[in-house]
């Protein structure tokens, strides 16, 4: 860990202000990635604005009918919020599928979409890493990477986004509210906010320097029954292998809404609205879930260790999708 | 100062604990230091504060094999708080032995491992330290190592060291081949296992002080002693200058018993920096440069009769080792004597890479080895129709299959029958795939577990104050088993003192040299020597007493004989103490000596992921006496559950172009978690065995890891009807074999 300095702000425009004066500076909360990454030295900045004391911590109801999630909401009281568990199963769900009971009640809502890879190579500062390096090459795609992606990856990046609770964020619909110094708001959608890897995947989100999220707003909820299955190698404190969060639901044996969203799979929260298209109208049934599968898995690219994130994602898909909609009868 | 000792050259014929029946000897007494350790009072290696303390961090080599040509320490000089920068050529780059006063490989510029020490930087804070670690620049020569086990197998030969006769490299009996050509049931297959980490809670860590030309440490370490003399000798000095206290150890099984690479380092920069040194290494550290169980290979081969009756066995285990060390996982070790058959080859062969070192890991040879012949006799099982636990006990050896001499004692047949009774073995589906529970396959499996019973010399002081408060004081460590409690106990039970008037002090090498904890033997040859003492103390006491010593009775702080009653404290005046000592003798060689278990286990295997889970489990030992209830039964759990992190989740992968071990964090090294372990249900049979030592007990620690794998992996196989013989099973090892899609939950 280098040397930086620390300061607490006191108000959003305090810590805006205090990130604009400091060139390089991060903004800090629960600190569970951030502080993990400058010990091994990862990240290096030279200062912290700590904008845990804000006024950021509740969930309001908006007029349109869904919620104002503010930024410092933990995950885990988002997770147990009485709005979240009634009206989004699926966030609540995912939420609680992530990392552990400590972890949880630290980290934050706005911290977790901003959360980085668990690329053991993007980790090793003595491993070739484009993510943390440009131009240095990628050690996974030649290396161990059974946890790697394998949607949205390019010949420079494989590396996987690692959250539960921004698979369930996408799927949801959800906007990310920023402000940044000059006052000006911005919404923009978790597809907006994520960059594909391409040929700069040290560049992993639209953020400009010192833009702070203050709140992440989600519409009302889908109409359908909830899921959030994830798919890991031991029952409490792992990453997905693969998870699937999904709102379905039937009308008149018709699948009249589908959401779908993916983690474990993909350089970004994956979604993929071409194979919504292609279950909604229709009746519900295997050889249709399999199919809108294919399509979902038509770009995927895997790298030896982890060729079987294939047939794990189809297989997971195709289970939830029977158990959604009652066995696909 | 008196001493007595016991030497083990023919069976007890009895012990004195049977003569104590109301002392607390055996009974589920909670850990006596709990309360310090659940207050924060315990301290720990690292938790020792010293006035002028300053940070040690270790720098690691950025590159698998080669030669540091220089380091550039310029700008790690310039950052504040430096003190220095040191790379002396004392300096270890792997753990020490388990055994022996020899220093470990030293000379920090010849590169063996990805990340292995190469230098140790000093400053005033621990982060200062680490940052300035890492701004070392390492100028290097690299040349190609050879990384990868599989394609390396080709060059595996024989290991050089046998340790004493402990470790058998090869050993043969009989006609192999010509049985497996008769044979009604043939098995023939190859098992793997992957590198583990030992990962103990608590990290490594040293602090070293020196006053004038003597050495104190606080270590975290499993046999001080030996680590003292390691230390010593890689310093140059004799091993009565240094002192090294553990009285608190978090954990090792195995990766704290020789020394390791951060003592060395503080007391080397102590020295330069003329301030007391702490370096505690980071998790990463951890699994950088301790040790690891090496990966194995493994073919073993069961020729049977028709009445499953095996006619031969061969275990041929190849495993990796980096050029020049010694020790090798000897997974055959448990092979030569758990069943019967006439004819036997075990056979073990070593690799040289350029991977950590492989040292000791809880139950070296048995815990990987069982994971292999236990599925082997599963697999014969099935192939002949025959009970997997009715083919265990058809197999069942009168005398040791090999050598020919008498077991001390050996329960196993009470253990297969107690456990597949509680367990409900009977009702179980013989047929694999056959049980289903919504998505969830289920299946039963089985396995046995064996673990050679060791012992060996231990010294400890007991001593009875002026206020008749007795004390024990040995070199002996507490790693988590529970000695503190049990030497009370045993002292309590012997001397008729109530066990809250009796104080515990370990881990110092300054108190009698115990044989440490490891191999499972800490409890028996620390205990016995804790016997042997109180032995003499009761003859003295009764000596003082007036009174014979067959007619002295001992309790409640009293002696009492007809009509005398006198307290101890009274008759030992100003105190008296006495020295127990043990050591093995002839009955190691004239028995077989082992503990033995049964697990049963009820898995669920989800049909769509493959993701395996435990949901139901219940093992049987018999390990002699059990000296406490409680923490013998916690340290079995503690084995299933390291058993049960073999068979699923627990692989420390190294990267095959590098070597260097990838993911070395707890995220991505699963250990089990809370989540994935049900209620482990352990029964501990009553047992005695009289050729072990006078507390007739054997070890335990290691016992509950044996065989828990194999029994993870034989009922996944009742579950699916697919045999993974590729540690661990994880859900891609059994995905393209189970049932296609999803149809089923329709």
């Amino acid at each position: 860990m280098i040397a930086f300095d620390y300061k607490r702000a006191e108000s959003i425009d305090a810590a805006l202000q205090a990130c604009a004066e400091r060139p390089g500076a991060r903004f800090i909360a629960g600190g569970t990635n951030l502080l993990d990454l400058m010990k091994i030295e990862v990240e290096t900045p030279r200062h912290l604005v700590d904008i845990g004391g804000l006024d950021l911590r509740t969930v309001e109801e908006t007029p349109q009918g869904g919620l104002r999630i503010g930024a410092l909401v933990t995950n885990a009281d988002l997770a147990a919020h009485p709005l979240i568990r009634s009206r989004y199963a699926v966030l609540s769900r995912a939420l609680l599928a992530g990392a552990s009971g400590q972890l949880r009640n630290k980290a934050t809502t706005a911290g977790n979409l901003l959360q980085r890879t668990r690329c053991y190579y993007f980790y090793d500062t003595a491993s070739a890493c484009n993510k943390r390096e440009l131009g240095t090459g990628c050690s996974a795609v030649g290396g161990f990477n059974r946890i790697m992606a394998i949607l949205g990856t390019s010949d420079h990046c494989i590396a996987s986004h690692p959250s539960d609770m921004a698979v369930a964020m996408r799927l949801l619909d959800a906007e990310v509210e920023t402000i940044t110094v000059a006052g000006e708001r911005k919404m923009r959608t978790l597809e907006e906010l994520y960059r594909l890897p391409g040929d700069t995947p040290n560049i992993e989100n639209a953020l400009a320097a010192g833009e702070l999220v203050v709140a992440v707003t989600v519409p009302p909820p889908p109409r359908g029954r909830h899921l959030y299955r994830k798919v890991r190698d031991r029952a409490s404190y792992a990453f997905a292998l693969v998870s699937v969060a999904a709102v379905v639901s039937v009308e008149n044996d018709k699948i009249a809404h589908a959401a779908l969203a993916f983690g474990g799979v993909g350089t970004m929260p994956w979604r993929d609205r071409g194979a919504e298209a292609m279950l909604i109208g229709e009746a519900p049934s295997q050889k249709l879930f399999e199919r809108a599968a294919e399509l979902i898995l038509i770009g995927a690219k895997s790298n030896g260790g982890n060729d079987f994130k294939i047939p794990l994602l189809r297989r997971t898909l195709v289970a939830s999708l029977i158990e959604l909609t009652d066995g696909g009868k | 100062m008196s001493s007595a000792h016991i030497r083990m050259d023919l069976p007890m014929e009895h012990s004195l604990l049977d003569a104590v029946p109301s002392g607390p000897v055996g009974q589920p007494v909670s850990r006596i230091e709990g309360p310090l350790k659940v207050a924060g009072a315990a301290r720990y290696a690292a938790e020792h504060a010293l006035p002028g303390l300053v940070h040690g961090v270790i720098v690691q080599a950025p590159f698998g094999a080669g030669r540091v040509i220089g380091l550039d320490i310029a700008a790690a000089m310039a950052m504040p708080g430096v003190l220095a920068v040191i790379d002396d050529d004392r300096l270890v780059r792997n753990a020490g032995e388990f055994a022996g006063a020899q220093a470990p490989v030293q000379g920090v510029r010849d590169v063996a491992y990805f990340r292995q020490p190469i230098a140790v930087v000093v400053a005033d804070t621990f982060e200062r330290a680490r940052a300035a670690a890492a701004a070392v620049r390492v100028d290097f020569e690299a040349v190609e190592g050879v990384f990868n086990f599989e394609t390396a197998l080709g060059s595996a030969e024989p290991p050089t060291n046998d340790f004493g006769g402990l470790f058998a490299i090869h050993t043969e009996q009989g006609e192999v081949e010509e049985a497996f050509a008769r044979a009604a049931a043939t098995v023939d297959g190859v098992w793997t296992t992957p590198s583990q980490s030992h990962a103990p809670m608590e990290p490594h860590a040293s602090i070293a002080i020196w006053a004038e030309d003597r050495l104190a440490v606080f270590g975290s370490y499993q046999a001080p002693s030996v680590t003292r003399d390691q230390l010593a000798t890689s310093l140059g000095i004799e091993a009565e200058r240094v002192r090294l206290e553990s009285p608190f150890v978090g954990g090792g099984f195995g990766s704290k018993l020789g020394v390791m690479p951060e003592a060395v380092a503080a007391a080397i920069a102590s020295r330069v920096v003329g301030r007391p040194v702490k370096v505690v290494m980071a998790r990463q550290h951890v699994f950088d440069f301790t040790g690891r169980r090496a990966e194995t290979r493994q073919r073993v081969r069961l020729a049977a009769n028709a009445d499953g009756r095996l006619t031969a066995i061969s275990h041929e285990v190849i495993t990796s080792q980096l050029e020049g060390e010694a020790f090798f996982e000897p997974a055959g070790i448990a092979t030569h004597f758990l069943y019967a058959g006439c004819n036997r080859m075990i056979d073990h062969k070593i690799v040289r890479l350029n991977k950590l070192l492989s040292i000791s890991m809880r139950a070296p040879g048995e815990a990987v080895g069982q994971l292999a012949l236990e599925c082997a006799m599963d697999e014969l099982a099935e192939q002949l129709d025959i009970d997997p636990v009715d083919l265990r006990m058809r197999n069942e050896p009168e005398r040791h299959p090999e050598l020919g001499v008498p077991f001390s004692s050996r329960s196993l047949t009470e253990c297969l029958r107690i456990g597949a009774e509680r367990f409900g073995w009977a009702q179980r589906n013989r047929k694999p795939g056959s049980m289903k529970d919504g998505e969830w396959l289920i299946g039963h499996g089985m396995a046995v577990a064996a673990r050679g019973n060791l012992f060996g010399p231990s010294r400890a002081r007991v001593a009875i104050g002026g206020d008749g408060r007795v004390t024990i004081s040995t070199e002996m460590t507490d790693i988590g088993t529970g000695t503190y409690t049990i030497l009370a106990q045993i002292a309590s039970s012997l001397l008729g003192v109530p066990l809250d008037q009796v104080a515990v002090k370990l881990g110092d090498t300054d108190d009698p040299t115990s044989a440490g904890s490891g191999g499972s033997w800490g409890a028996a040859t620390s205990g016995s020597a804790v016997y042997a003492a109180c032995e003499m103390l009761r003859e003295m006491l009764a000596s003082a007493a007036g009174c014979r010593l067959e007619d002295a009775i001992f309790a409640g702080g009293y002696i009492e004989a007809r009509d005398l009653r006198r307290s101890l404290a009274e008759l030992v005046g100003n105190g008296l103490e006495t020295e127990g000592s043990v050591e093995a003798g002839k009955t190691t060689e004239s028995f077989a000596q082992a503990s033995y278990g049964a697990h049963f286990c009820e898995v669920r295997v989800n049909a769509i992921t493959g993701e395996t889970r435990i949901a139901r489990w219940n093992s049987v030992f018999a390990a002699g006496r059990i000296l406490n209830a409680k923490t013998a039964k916690s340290q079995c759990i503690g084995g299933i559950v390291f058993g049960i992190g073999a068979a699923l989740t627990e692989e420390l992968v190294h990267d095959a172009r590098t070597g260097k071990v990838v993911n070395r964090d707890l995220g991505e090294y699963h250990v089990p978690a809370h989540a994935d372990i049900p209620d482990l249900n352990v029964l501990l049979l009553d047992e005695l065995d009289l050729a072990a030592n006078p507390l007739l007990a054997k070890g335990i620690g290691e016992l509950g890891i044996s065989g828990a794998g194999a029994a993870v992996a034989n009922a996944i196989y009742n579950a699916t009807g697919i045999r993974s013989r590729d540690y661990p099973i994880t859900l891609d090892k059994l995905l393209p074999a189970l049932p296609s899609g999803s149809g089923s939950a329709c």
